[in-house]
């Protein structure tokens, strides 16, 4: 008996000490928003059941690409985890930045969205795990349609949108018919602008990479989209990002706002939207096209190159991406806050179906989004919201400073596009894409 | 006395400093205003002034983030920047006011000239200098840049009140028998004090304010407040009152620092400028 106690002791020490042996400390680079605080608070169970520690370093968004972009392009080898979206992924993963993530022992890939591994991928290597993943749809204020006596059609067209927005707005109430992305950034009015140029027919380039944007699809979707901002939309729009609008909608300010589905969980919150009890969700709008008319996006975890403790990363990225942490959300957190977009099991999952109305359709709204045909006609590129080419983020800023140049009346829509048009055909030949 | 008839000569610049003093201390004021409401409440339209004050902010940025632990980082990469950066800058504006060479006013523009160029221009070559020496996300590498970004600025300062100085006050100490050391530590650094604890002051200020150095080479240990506020800015949700809530934070040392020294540093940036 004394030996056998002797024995398990020395086999605990052991243990112990092979756990304290094997601890590494990794740092993770991150976003401040509401998925990636409750990451950091439920990471303590994952220090826990393996003995090692993180240490976090949250960034703002831009912040974070830059300093995460310089500290791989020159080896600085600081970060051995970052946050990164699907647009830099595959191109991060092409030049060898990123390390590849599709040998994790027990991870059930398969329950991932294919459409989902699909854009994290280049070159049939997985180079991130996609924490939580988004597409867009539109929201609306049931109680102002009831009142005017309008009924939200499941697959909205852009007049059906028009014909709302124009009966929906008054402006002495401050009651606006639509929000809408204003902001330039490729991330903010372009995100949005590019699915109504996808849907009107639209495209960033032909097969042969010759810039389009002074086609006339272009000028139909950003007069119309002035249209929109202009005659419906809040003062300021031109301010107006993902947040703000955000905060307008939730505030009961809009009638309707197109844009991610991820701003659900929040507008859905009783404790911090004023319209909870009054919000229903339909499709994105379509025009002509259905093809790009919502987006795609994914905020998933990487591992550089540079990183030296890429197992451990690994381990971290493997636990914090499965679907037992997902539903470790959903018990401590509750079930309206659980990563969205991500796993095929969670729109299984009775608890959050129960919790989230709008499940279904921000699944229907991810599965529906194709990357690899974004648009009516063949392009070159995959994409929503974005060209998946290095060059697009500076090309993509550029044109949303011109369109909101012209929604301020700075510019005309034709003038902002002949610049986009020439500004854009200059960076292509710069890269070595046209002649 | 003398003070109201200040006050009664000039009504007029008495009510324009008032108006901007209220102008500038307003965005101040609605950061902390707004770091005591909920996060609706914040981005409220029209905005509201009167609220039921919440602390739950403050509690948020403390479960979340180490305050302690940027606030230290802070103090030490301010402190050790300014002592540096005095050390060599005294002495510098010194040779230059007294001994000036034809290259004295070439050399002054050329370290100034160093200030016009954007940062972001030389990241990548002092990225990579500071990784090589292994002093990425260190104390070491911001005091080093720190002391580096702000000598132009405080040798300038310190070379107008040494220049300021009469020339014959060496003259006659040396004539007393004091060597050149002993000239600069009794008799011109006492005259120069106010100088140079308003240039210290400034040289904390800046180091204190400094954020694009401080995002970019660290990462965890050395991370300064201004990425303790930067890490409050969220890409989607509602995050303004915790960010007012982490600015307030971020910036009342300082702004104590500030109050208790302000006649220093007044007294110290108008020195010379009445004669």
């Amino acid at each position: 008996m004394r030996m056998k106690t002797i024995a398990a002791f020395a086999a605990a020490l052991l243990a112990g000490t092979s756990l304290a042996a094997s601890a590494e400390t990794i740092t993770i680079a991150t976003v401040n928003n509401s998925q990636m605080v409750v990451m950091q608070k439920l990471a303590p169970t994952w220090e826990k059941k393996t003995g090692n520690k993180i240490n976090w370093v949250v960034l703002e968004e831009n912040v974070l690409r830059q300093r995460v972009t310089t500290d791989i392009a020159t080896h600085g080898g600081q970060f051995d985890v970052i946050t990164i979206g699907s647009y830099e992924t595959p191109i991060w993963g092409k030049q060898g930045w990123l390390t590849s993530v599709g040998d994790i022992k027990g991870y059930d890939y398969n329950d991932v969205f294919p459409s989902v591994r699909s854009a994290l991928s280049e070159g049939g290597n997985l180079y991130a795990l996609p924490f939580y993943a988004e597409s867009s749809f539109t929201y609306y204020r049931k109680d102002l349609f009831d009142a005017a006596g309008l009924k939200m059609s499941d697959a909205p067209t852009y007049k059906d949108i028009d014909a709302a927005a124009a009966k929906l707005t008054d402006k002495s109430k401050q009651q606006y018919g639509i929000c809408l992305r204003g902001k330039p950034g490729w991330g903010e009015n372009m995100a949005y602008l590019d699915t109504v140029v996808n849907t009107f027919g639209g495209s960033w380039f032909d097969m042969k990479w010759n810039a389009q944007l002074d086609s006339k699809q272009w000028n139909d979707a950003v007069t119309f989209y002035i249209h929109l901002l202009k005659d419906y939309g809040p003062p300021g729009a031109s301010s107006n990002g993902f947040n703000e609008n955000q905060a307008l909608f939730a505030t009961g300010h809009c009638a309707m706002w197109i844009d991610a589905t991820s701003g659900a969980g929040m507008i859905y919150d009783k404790s911090s939207s004023q319209v909870a009890d009054k919000v229903a969700f339909t499709a994105a709008p379509v025009d002509v096209t259905p093809h790009g008319s919502h987006w795609f996006w994914a905020w998933a975890l990487g591992i550089p190159k540079t990183s030296t403790k890429a197992e451990v990363a690994k381990d971290f990225i493997g636990w914090a991406t499965s679907k037992d942490y997902i539903d470790l959300v959903g018990q401590t957190n509750g079930w309206t806050t659980l990563p969205p977009g991500t796993r095929l099991s969670t729109y299984e999952n009775a608890d959050y179906l129960k919790a989230a109305p709008f499940a279904p359709a921000v699944k229907q709204a991810i599965d529906t989004a194709d990357l690899d045909h974004p648009t009516m006609n063949p392009v070159p590129y995959t994409g929503v919201q974005y060209v998946s080419i290095p060059e697009f983020q500076a090309m993509g800023t550029t044109v949303g400073q011109l369109v909101a140049a012209a929604l301020t009346g700075q510019s005309t829509v034709e003038s902002a596009l002949k610049q986009a048009q020439a500004s854009v055909t200059s960076t292509m030949q710069q890269a070595g894409y046209t002649q | 006395m003398s003070h109201s008839v200040a006050k009664q000569r000039h009504p007029v610049a008495g009510i324009i400093a008032w108006v901007v003093a209220l102008v500038m201390f307003f965005p101040i004021a609605w950061m902390a205003l707004a770091s005591f409401k909920t996060e609706v409440e914040a981005v409220q339209t029209p905005p509201l002034l009167f609220f039921m004050p919440t602390l739950e902010n403050y509690r948020a940025i403390f479960s979340e983030a180490n305050y302690l632990l940027f606030a230290g980082n802070s103090v030490g990469i301010a402190v050790g920047a300014t002592l540096l950066t005095l050390i060599i800058s005294v002495p510098a504006a010194f040779a230059m006011a007294f001994y000036p060479s034809p290259r004295t006013r070439g050399l002054l523009l050329w370290m100034l000239s160093t200030k016009m160029l954007p940062a972001v221009g030389v990241l990548v070559p002092i990225y990579l200098l500071v990784r090589d020496a292994g002093l990425l996300d260190s104390r070491t590498a911001l005091i080093v840049i720190n002391t580096l970004s702000n000598m132009p600025i405080a040798i300038w300062m310190l070379f107008t009140f040494f220049r300021d100085l009469p020339k014959d006050i060496i003259e006659a100490s040396r004539i007393d028998g004091a060597n050149l050391r002993q000239v600069l530590v009794h008799v011109l650094l006492p005259l120069v004090m106010p100088g140079i604890a308003s240039t210290g002051l400034l040289c904390i200020i800046l180091c204190w304010n400094e954020a694009f150095w401080s995002l970019n080479l660290t990462a965890h240990n050395a991370a300064p407040l201004t990425a303790f506020i930067a890490s409050f800015s969220a890409p989607q949700g509602l995050f303004w009152a915790k960010l007012s809530a982490a600015s307030v934070l971020a910036i009342a040392p300082i702004l104590i620092f500030g109050w208790f020294s302000q006649k220093q540093l007044v007294s110290g940036l108008t020195f010379g400028a009445v004669k």
